[in-house]
């Protein structure tokens, strides 16, 4: 059913996702799917990385240490851009056609009424791509 | 392509980072990007602020507030008082300065340090040359283009051909011609190359260490040349505050004052009542696009409310270039150039100026106007040039900018002065700074949709303001973070047009903007060392190919 599953990650908040990552594991196993890592970071200097590229070479670190965990084939990309916390949507869904992704796996919070004028990422790239996405939702 | 940066052997680059785009050189420091912030999730609202930089601030600016608007009357005076001290006593520091900064950026130009490129040898710019140039312009002067493009050079003429002590090197009294050529030389100085190599500076500054060196965005990076690890303690925090006080009070007052300039526009156009009502629900309309526009992001907000901007201007200008003198424009603007660069010695000079009202009242008020300026405008420049090489970025932030102010001027001014010279008609002059550029259409067809287009002009000049401002300060106040999560610029987008609609209310525009104006000079200092900064920043990295 799924061969590509992406997996959108922000490594400024890895203990988060933690819940969402093993069900990521969970699902590639069974399916035997590769899993692709997505980050969109600042091209200035951030809490994670001074350098686009040493965001990527962490995520790619990251990547690797996952594939030690689930033994499935992994791979990693990052999108830098001006305004990551404005354009994480529509590169998002760059990414789902640039990696060829037939499955989005990513974190998201809970409803809240918020959402009306800033909707959540994962509710927004749902609607706009081909790709099925699940969004796990985290405790709070 | 070789990734590994070139060391200076006294400056190694941190074991395990890679470099920017191509070989650069970044500064070593343990500083963690975000490391002094505090990160919460109250009401279902993320938040990441710069603890101490966004408390002290939020105090201070409540401070100030309350205080301009309960003691009016006694405070007043008293920034008006600091203001006219610098100004009065410090003009000569402020001319000087200004000089140091073109002199600089000119330099730079023509030297091979115009190479290296911002963001690592091999950075690609983020956005086409429309869309940066249309943004620079936006955030660096477009609304005050509308309003002195018309009445600066009017002034400047009446006072030299009169004679008047507030004339521009001494005046040329009784002669319409020299009158004519002092007031564009004096006008084009002052929107000309001076202010723009003030942003220059700073943008290139924060460029720089943000890009190149791995420091976060923000005024303090800055310093790092020259304080090294301690500015990321006091006199780092200072040094943003300072920047966040002359931006958010900056931007307040110009929002007020502005909504009392497009209320008159709109009053004098439309027969809108001319009443409070009016200026807030401008305000409030403002901040509500701008709002808009920062949730939407730098690409998809910034940059095409400033496209939409510049093409209106431009249709502006051709328009009156068409329909007015336009052979007197096409000559002016070489007249007018040539005229510049004849009394550019003596207007920018520093010392023994006889004509003491116009250097300080004009001169030295518009450089700290700038200056105050700046951080913010600098700031913004800054995101949004990496990819452009120090040259293209300096021809491209003073040389393009001043080129299009030359124009501007010498269509709107040199059409006005015209209008008063040949024509007779004393309209224009006689009207306040609000309305004279409407005056000035009137005379010329279609008045009804130029001014209308002129009004729009000057709203959308607004939340460009705005919205590009919020930016800024958001991210001085996450510590130089650019990823803070969204409603934190909403918050900063409201507080700014709050006191906007507080102080015009309880009046006090005026008093707190003289008071904003005045961080020019502590900024002025700030620069030099951005100078400072700039050439030892640019001397360690490895050249452009």
């Amino acid at each position: 059913m799924f061969n590509n599953i992406m997996v959108p990650v922000d490594l400024a908040h890895l203990e988060t996702l933690e819940p969402a990552l093993s069900v990521v594991a969970d699902l590639a196993k069974q399916y035997d799917a590769h899993i692709t890592y997505v980050s969109v970071t600042a091209n200035t200097p951030t809490s994670v990385a001074r350098t686009p590229q040493e965001y990527e070479q962490k995520l790619e670190a990251f990547a690797q240490e996952r594939h030690k965990v689930h033994g499935q084939p992994v791979s990693s990309k990052v999108y830098s851009s001006t305004d990551p916390m404005a354009n994480i949507d529509t590169l998002l869904e760059k990414a789902i056609d640039e990696v060829g992704a037939d499955l989005v796996m990513m974190a998201t919070h809970l409803p809240r009424h918020l959402d009306i004028v800033m909707p959540s990422h994962g509710g927004k790239v749902a609607t706009h791509t081909n790709a099925s996405v699940f969004l796990i939702r985290l405790a709070q | 392509m070789d990734k590994t940066p070139k060391n200076e052997p006294d400056e190694p680059v941190s074991e395990g980072i890679p470099a920017p785009d191509g070989p650069a050189n970044l500064i070593d420091t343990d500083y963690v990007i975000g490391q002094d912030n505090i990160t919460t999730n109250a009401m279902g609202l993320n938040l990441d602020l710069h603890g101490k930089v966004f408390s002290i601030s939020a105090i201070i600016v409540l401070l100030f507030v309350v205080l301009t608007l309960a003691l009016q009357d006694t405070i007043a005076p008293i920034y008006d008082a600091i203001f006219g001290f610098l100004t009065g006593n410090l003009a000569w520091f402020f001319i000087l300065a200004a000089n140091i900064f073109v002199i600089l950026c000119i330099g730079l130009i023509f030297s091979p340090l115009g190479k290296i490129r911002i963001g690592g040898a091999d950075a690609k710019p983020d956005f086409t040359y429309m869309g940066w140039f249309s943004m620079l312009f936006a955030a660096g002067m477009g609304i005050g283009l509308m309003f002195f493009g018309v009445n600066e050079p009017l002034t400047h003429f009446g006072s030299s051909f009169d004679g008047g002590s507030w004339a521009p090197l001494a005046g040329a009294e009784g002669n319409a011609a020299a009158a004519e050529a002092l007031a564009m030389a004096a006008t084009i100085f002052h929107w000309g190359l001076h202010p723009w190599a003030i942003y220059a500076v700073v943008a290139l500054s924060l460029a720089l260490f943000s890009f190149n060196k791995g420091l976060p965005l923000s005024m303090r990076s800055v310093f790092y040349p020259l304080l090294g690890e301690r500015v990321w303690g006091w006199p780092g925090h200072v040094i943003d505050i300072l920047a966040v006080f002359a931006t958010l009070f900056g931007l307040a007052t110009s929002l007020g004052l502005g909504a009392t300039q497009a209320a008159a526009g709109l009053t004098y156009l439309f027969g809108a009542p001319e009443s409070d009502i009016t200026m807030i629900l401008l305000i409030i309309g403002i901040t509500m696009i701008a709002i808009g526009s920062i949730v939407a992001g730098v690409d998809k907000g910034v940059q095409l409310l400033s496209k939409i901007n510049i093409i209106l201007a431009a249709m502006l200008l051709f328009f009156v270039i068409a329909v007015g003198p336009t052979l007197m424009i096409a000559t002016g603007f070489f007249e007018n150039l040539w005229n510049y660069a004849v009394h550019l010695p003596a207007l920018s000079n520093p010392f023994g100026r006889e004509d003491a009202n116009f250097s300080q009242g004009w001169t030295a008020f518009y450089w700290a106007w700038w200056i105050s300026w700046s951080p913010y405008v600098g700031m913004f420049i800054a995101r949004v040039s990496r990819g452009r090489t120090v040259r293209e970025f300096l021809v491209s932030v003073m040389l393009v900018p001043s080129t299009v102010s030359v124009l501007w001027m010498t269509t709107f001014g040199g059409t006005a002065i015209d209008q008063y010279v040949s024509q007779g008609i004393e309209a224009v002059r006689d009207a306040g700074v609000d309305l004279q550029l409407f005056i000035m259409l009137e005379q010329l067809p279609l008045s009804q949709i130029t001014s209308f287009v002129a009004i729009v002009l000057v709203i959308v000049f607004f939340v460009t303001s705005s919205d590009s401002g919020s930016l800024v300060i958001d991210s001085i106040t996450a510590g130089g973070k650019v990823d803070a999560p969204t409603p934190q610029r909403v918050f900063w987008a409201i507080i700014e047009g709050a006191i906007a609609i507080a102080l015009l209310l309880g009046g006090g525009l005026t008093a707190l903007q003289t008071m904003a104006v005045s961080t020019g000079f502590p900024f002025t200092i700030i620069l030099l060392v951005a100078c400072y900064a700039i050439i030892k920043g640019l001397m360690s990295e490895p050249k452009a190919v």
